[in-house]
């Protein structure tokens, strides 16, 4: 069975998406989180704008935002030039670049998940931990959080999930580069370009649904097992 | 403890003043609607008064002319709600010392094990809270303020979710906290049996006005 053998090219492509995909939401969490707890619980000038930016990943066409990231984080961007000159570092075709396309474009289902949970927290809860003692900060992370964190699970899940299937962003700010930026999409979508390329991407498609499944289940499996600990 | 509070709730005009008995029990009574918890969550720092003055021992809590207005964690008073939130995350364990664990070991007037005892908390110890019936919740909040070994206790109808058995169970607990403590409680309810077992000292409460 040849079949199910992975050729160096796309097990490279599946490992750098699951790279890529890690890191993007863990780099994008404690932002998500934060962002989430300002738009349900805080009252702003602007809360409304900051809303619609998080959300414009979710309505805009994917290859916009690359095209985007690519005006504003190219060598010679104002983003891209500011980090280049004090940090020597470069988004634009290198998987780094991969990485922060694919943060953005999970980020609205991020903030969304995690904020659904923070309005179901029990703010009575919070106004009890301060009557005994716990500042603001000490009661966000002991009360706040932990009874949130199913939504951080599933909201950390999706963006896994989204950040995986990154393409149109991807493609547009980082290009396909294979062995560098070349993420499971895009070899997928690149071996349906080549004779002969049908069986490589049969076995990316079957990769892909096997790492959704399985990113699905735990998530599943993690989020009930924490809502049956609250009794919810 | 000296309250002395204004504030516009809707259609409820609330002025209320009074002095708490500091050695014992003080009963906030009226009808439900008079602003008994309004005024209890003023004293705890949850709701701040249009105007007026909260302190207590020797401390002030609010003082609007001197624009003090002490965060409630910062109050030193224990809160025990009428529907005990505990915190359903934690073990009982883990929610009697939540608030005992931030104050400083040299503070600690009120021991764990006491308190254990005292309210019969043993049994279920490690337990979660949902696991606990409406009685035994009730005895880990107000063991839970109580180990934070605060300047006043707040009771918001305790009782008011449990039946007339558990009721008389627990009366005699509150009446023993602030005998063998010395802790000064701030009791409110809206019926007067409960209110007669544990103290002569009412506060009577209508539409937001003292009347008694």
């Amino acid at each position: 069975m040849d079949f199910f053998h992975l050729s160096m090219a796309e097990l490279e492509a599946i490992r750098l998406s699951l790279r890529v995909s890690t890191w993007a939401v863990a780099l994008s969490l404690p932002l998500g989180i934060g962002a989430a707890w300002l738009l349900s619980r805080k009252r702003f000038p602007g809360r409304q704008f900051l809303d619609g930016l998080i959300h414009l990943p979710l309505v805009l066409p994917p290859v916009v935002i690359g095209y985007l990231l690519l005006i504003g984080f190219g060598r010679n961007g104002i983003f891209g030039s500011f980090l280049y000159e004090y940090f020597g570092l470069t988004l634009a075709f290198q998987w780094t670049g991969a990485v922060l396309a694919a943060a953005i474009m999970a980020f609205p289902l991020m903030v969304r998940a995690i904020r659904l949970s923070l309005d179901n927290v029990d703010q009575n809860l919070e106004a009890a931990a301060r009557t005994l003692g716990a500042g603001p900060i000490r009661v966000f992370f002991t009360v706040t959080l932990p009874l949130a964190l199913p939504g951080v699970i599933t909201g950390s899940m999706l963006a896994f999930a989204r950040c995986l299937g990154e393409f149109g962003a991807t493609i547009m700010f980082v290009s396909n580069i294979p062995g560098q930026t070349q993420t499971l999409p895009l070899a997928l979508y690149t071996l349906t370009q080549v004779p002969g390329g049908e069986q490589g991407a049969m076995r990316l498609c079957l990769f892909a649904i096997v790492i959704a499944m399985l990113a699905l289940l735990g998530s599943e499996l993690l989020a009930r097992r924490y809502g049956k600990l609250l009794g919810g | 403890m000296q309250v002395e509070v204004k504030r516009k709730l809707g259609a409820l005009a609330l002025d209320v003043s009074f002095g708490g008995d500091p050695g014992g029990v003080t009963a906030l009574f009226g009808p439900s609607g008079a602003g008994k918890t309004s005024v209890i969550n003023m004293v705890a720092g949850l709701l701040r008064p249009d105007q007026g003055r909260i302190s207590i021992g020797g401390l002030c809590l609010f003082d609007s002319e001197r624009g003090i207005d002490l965060p409630p964690d910062k109050r030193r008073i224990g809160y025990v709600f009428q529907e005990g939130r505990l915190f359903p995350h934690l073990s009982v364990r883990s929610n009697l010392t939540y608030g005992m664990k931030l104050i400083p070991i040299a503070e600690h007037k009120v021991k764990l094990e006491e308190v254990v005892d005292l309210l019969g908390i043993g049994p279920f110890f490690d337990r979660r809270p949902r696991l606990l019936s409406g009685g035994e919740k009730q005895r880990v909040a107000i063991g839970r303020a109580l180990l934070t070994s605060p300047e006043a206790l707040l009771m918001d109808e305790p009782l008011a979710s449990l039946d007339a058995e558990r009721k008389q169970e627990l009366l005699p607990f509150i009446a023993r906290i602030s005998r063998e403590f010395s802790i000064p409680i701030l009791y409110v309810s809206h019926v007067m049996e409960e209110i007669s077992q544990l103290t002569d000292h009412v506060v009577l409460l209508r539409e937001g006005r003292v009347v008694a």
